[in-house]
Formats: C-alpha cells, sequence, structure tokens
C-alpha cells in the first residue's frame, strides 16, 4: 500500500509498523525556534526597506561617489522612451521591471527598489523599517544567548555538533537527501548538523557583527570590527548576502518539512512530540 | 521504504508557511508615528543608547583614516543651498556679521565671531561619515572642540542636552517655517572628537556642507550632525522644541539616538 508521508492511515497494519512517539524537541528549542522565525521574518522585510533608501552595495571603507567601488545597484533607468528597473551585478545590468526597481504600485509601474510585499512597511518609510529593525535585532540576540545557554543546560548542542561519523556519512546523506529518503530515527543527519550549525553559529553571527559594524558607535568600543569585516560598506555587503543565504536555508528548510512530513514535524517543533518510523528500513 | 507523495493537504500546508510574507500589507500600522505598538518597539532605541552609554567611554574615538582615503567630495545631503534671508544675508558678508550664541542652561551666556572661533586651538580629523541612508563617505573635518566653548560658558549641572538650532527651514508648519534642529546629550558635547567644523578636506566649509558652522559628532549618523548652526542652547529637557523629539528627522519618525 502507499504511505503517505506525515498522515498517519489508522490501520492496524500501519499502526503496528509505526515507529514510538518520542519526546524529540524540549521546550526551549520550541520556543526560541518560534520568536527566530518571527524575528527573522520581520529582519528581512525591514532590512529591505533599509536597504531602499540607499539600493547598492559597495566594497571597501565608503561609498564611491566620486569613484566606483559598487558591487550592486538597483535603479530605474530611461531606456529610449520607456523607464526600465535595472539591476546591476557586477557591471552586468539585467532588466528586472516588475520586480526590482521598477515595480507595480498602486496600478501603475513605479520606480522603488522592491515592491510593497517584500517590505515593512509596504510603503517607502526608512524611520519605521529601522525601529522595527533594531527591535527585532534585539530580540533575536536576546533569545540566541537564551538558547545556547539553554541547549548548553539540557545537552541540545551535543545533538548538533557533527561528529567524525557524520562528516564520513555525508556522501550518503546527500543521495539519500537527493531521492527524498528521509530517515526519521528522532536523531539529526550530518546534513542537517551543518546546515544547523551553520545557521546559529556561523550565518547568524555574522549577520549580528556586520550589522554592528555599521554602527558608528560601535565601531568606535570595537574598531577591530572595521578590519575584520574590510570596511564599514564592505560589511553592509557582508550582511546583505548573509540574508540571501539565509532566506536560502529558510526555502530548503520549508521544503525539507514539507517532503519529510509536515505534519510530523510541526507537531515535533510545536508539542515537542515526534513519530519515528519503524525500524524496518531500506 | 518510505515513499513520499505530495499529498494536496501536504502541498496546502507548504504554500500557507511561503505565503506569509504577502501578508506584509498588515503591518503598515507600524508606520503610524502614534501607534502604540510602534511605541513599543522604539523602547529599543532606549536599551541601544542606554547599552553604548555603558560601553562607551569619552575615550573611545571614531577610526580617524589616512589622507589617502579622502578619494572624493563630501557628499552633500540634506539641504544644501539654504534660502532663509537672514542666513542669505550673512552668507553675503561671507559670515563676517554672523555669531555663534551659546545660551541656556549656562552660567555665562556667550557670543562668539567665526573669527573668535577659528582663532581658538583646532582639531582636524579624517573621518568617516555615515548616513542614515547607508552610505559612507570619508572627508578631513577642521573645527573647535565644542566642549572648549562649553567650558567658557560653564554648563550648569541641571543640563543634559545641547541644542543646534539651524538656520535652514525645512518645511512649512502651520505655525510658520520649521527649521532644521538637533540635540545631542553632554557626553556627546564633551566628547573629544565633537568639532564645530568651519573647514572641510582643507579648505573653508562650503554652503553645501553647512557654512559657517556644522557639528561632527563622529559617533552616530549623519542627521544628527546639524548644519548651518545658528545657535546651542544647553536644556535640561528638549519637549519644548519642535514636537518635542529631539530633532527635526526625529520628530519625523527617527530614532532620536542615531549610535546605530
Amino acid at each position: 500500500m502507499t504511505t503517505i508521508a506525515g498522515v498517519d492511515t489508522p490501520t492496524d497494519e500501519v499502526s503496528q509498523k509505526r515507529g514510538r512517539l518520542i519526546y524529540r524537541q524540549k521546550l526551549a528549542t520550541r520556543l526560541t525556534h518560534w520568536i527566530w522565525a518571527i524575528s527573522l521574518f520581520f529582519l528581512l522585510l525591514s532590512g529591505l526597506q533599509i536597504f531602499m533608501a540607499r539600493p547598492d552595495l559597495y566594497i571597501g571603507k565608503q561609498s564611491g561617489f566620486g569613484f566606483d567601488n559598487a558591487i550592486l545597484r538597483i535603479d530605474a533607468r530611461k531606456v529610449g522612451n520607456e523607464i526600465q528597473g535595472v539591476t546591476t551585478i557586477f557591471g552586468t545590468s539585467v532588466d528586472t521591471t516588475g520586480w526590482l526597481g521598477l515595480v507595480p504600485e498602486d496600478g501603475s509601474m513605479t520606480a522603488k527598489t522592491f515592491p510593497g510585499w517584500l517590505t515593512v512597511p509596504s510603503y517607502r518609510d526608512l524611520a519605521t523599517g529601522r525601529v522595527v529593525h533594531f527591535f527585532f535585532a534585539w530580540v533575536l540576540v536576546t533569545t540566541l544567548t537564551a538558547w545556547l545557554i539553554a541547549s548548553i543546560v539540557n545537552g541540545h548542542i551535543r545533538e548538533l555538533i557533527p561528529t567524525v561519523s557524520d562528516l564520513k556519512g555525508l556522501p550518503r546523506d546527500i543521495v539519500d537527501h537527493l531521492r527524498l529518503r528521509f530517515h526519521h530515527d528522532g536523531r539529526y543527519n550530518g546534513l542537517q548538523k551543518l546546515s544547523y550549525v551553520g545557521v546559529l553559529f556561523v550565518a547568524l553571527p555574522v549577520m549580528i557583527l556586520t550589522g554592528l559594524t555599521m554602527s558608528p558607535g560601535m565601531d568606535a568600543l570595537f574598531p577591530v570590527l572595521l578590519d575584520i569585516f574590510g570596511g564599514r560598506q564592505t560589511a553592509r555587503t557582508i550582511h546583505f548576502a548573509v540574508m540571501l543565504a539565509l532566506v536560502l536555508f529558510f526555502v530548503v528548510h520549508i521544503l525539507m518539512v514539507v517532503l519529510a512530513g509536515p505534519l510530523n514535524e510541526l507537531r515535533a517543533i510545536v508539542t515537542g512530540w515526534y513519530r519515528t518510523s519503524s525500524a524496518k528500513r531500506s | 521504504m518510505t515513499r513520499f507523495t505530495l499529498s494536496r493537504r501536504t502541498f496546502l500546508t507548504g504554500a500557507t508557511l511561503a505565503s506569509t510574507a504577502s501578508l506584509t500589507g498588515c503591518f503598515d500600522g507600524l508606520g503610524d508615528r502614534d501607534s502604540h505598538v510602534r511605541n513599543v518597539l522604539e523602547m529599543a532605541n532606549s536599551v541601544t543608547y542606554r547599552v553604548q552609554r555603558t560601553l562607551l567611554g569619552n575615550t573611545d574615538l571614531a577610526r580617524e583614516y589616512s589622507e589617502s582615503e579622502i578619494r572624493q567630495p563630501q557628499r552633500p545631503n540634506g539641504t544644501t543651498d539654504p534660502t532663509d534671508d537672514d542666513y542669505l544675508t550673512l552668507a553675503s558678508g561671507h559670515f563676517a556679521g554672523y555669531r555663534l550664541t551659546i545660551g541656556g542652561l549656562v552660567e555665562k551666556p556667550q557670543s562668539f565671531s567665526l573669527d573668535e572661533i577659528r582663532a581658538m586651538p583646532s582639531r582636524t580629523q579624517i573621518t568617516r561619515h555615515d548616513c542614515v541612508e547607508g552610505w559612507s563617505c570619508i572627508a578631513k573635518w577642521t573645527g573647535v572642540q565644542l566642549f572648549r566653548l562649553l567650558d567658557q560658558a560653564q554648563v550648569k549641572p541641571a543640563a543634559r542636552y545641547a541644542v543646534f538650532a539651524c538656520f535652514d527651514t525645512m518645511e512649512q508648519g502651520l505655525d510658520g517655517p520649521i527649521k532644521y534642529y538637533e540635540s545631542i546629550d553632554l557626553m556627546d558635547a564633551h566628547h573629544p572628537q565633537t568639532i564645530l567644523a568651519y573647514g572641510l578636506n582643507d579648505r573653508a566649509l562650503p554652503v553645501s556642507n553647512g557654512a559657517p558652522l556644522r557639528v561632527r559628532v563622529e559617533r552616530q549618523l549623519g542627521y544628527k550632525m546639524a548644519k548651518y548652526i545658528k545657535s546651542i542652547t544647553l536644556v535640561n529637557d528638549f519637549a519644548s522644541y519642535g514636537y518635542g523629539n529631539g530633532g527635526y528627522w526625529e520628530d519625523n519618525g527617527y530614532d532620536w539616538f542615531a549610535g546605530i
């Protein structure tokens, strides 16, 4: 018979095969997960609002006005008789009308970096973007700290650190993922560990540090931040690039949840209880 | 082996999660300057201010750069050419008739001509100007350290902020023109890099960058660094200025503390 992932068909045959319910995610893990989800949602959309005030990215200490050190520029340009949304990356210009630079707004095309659904607020408002961004930046930093302490205490952190055998098993993990063959044994596989560790111990700390490098006050306190990230404008560019990496993580994360059985996965991250699959595995 | 079929229910769950982004128009209420939720979110700025004030001593300096980092003219922003009558009169006389007044909570109110200010010990610093919009620009600023003027005026213990009144009109309000103003706390006012600049890149400060005097507050963003300064008032509270938020942009929803 066909098993639909995550939907437990209540036949005797299947229920015998079903794995045990295990208490998979502790309260601290679940709570911080959802606070991050909300925080990152607002940080992304308010961050894009802030970016709209200067929709360019530069490499170096300053922004080139008398010279060119921009690697990304999103603007609206007159091409012939019509206005186009143009995105220029490393000197290559692409027509992005409708998506970037020139976007539909109230029924007509408007020169604006992002469409309204990508920003908070949906209209241009840098002041509010900053208010929202810094509020959730504090929430994120506080929650990350609380999570780190709780995870050290309750042992969650040990489940996340990849072991040597995890790393050796990576090729097999990759093949299994590509075949959409998932093991529900209640433990993280090597790929999962690497991506969670990458987000929690690399991407988010880099986001926080590059964010602080953009603060003229923090630069006075820790001038070394400017040296680590190659100048304030490079830090801003890294902040943007890591944002894209986090968005990619989110997309893959959701895809994995959907493919691995969304109800079981959601139950685990809401209630903590997770049903492992039967011991019988191919 | 378990087979995975994308059922309709599975698909809908994913689609619902993926579509949350299109709800964002729902958060436009945050743009309302008086909304309670926004006021709560704004408290984060007070936290940032307190944390930076706890961590940052008066000897922590903003980075100063070498001459070779001055690669372009200082980009002017905001008002670049005031059209106010009193300003134009002073500008036409090369600011010979200009006087900076310092008053409010001081023992000895002061009035300085530009020549008097130029004759005082000066400080020159090559620093990075960070605009709230996101760009940065490195330039060399020369001026008198604000604490020297404040010391002459003898700030009273009750004073907590220095308010800069400016010549340039930003917009026409119901009660007449709304002019630019700004305020900083006394820690920033006494900071060694806080100067009233009259020179930019080895030349007299041009009108577009705030002649005759603009303040440099190197550990904050550009909008704190008032241009076209007319007077400085020491106050205990800036509630009676503008709409009471401590600056023109603050009255338009920007955070008062711009160290981030």
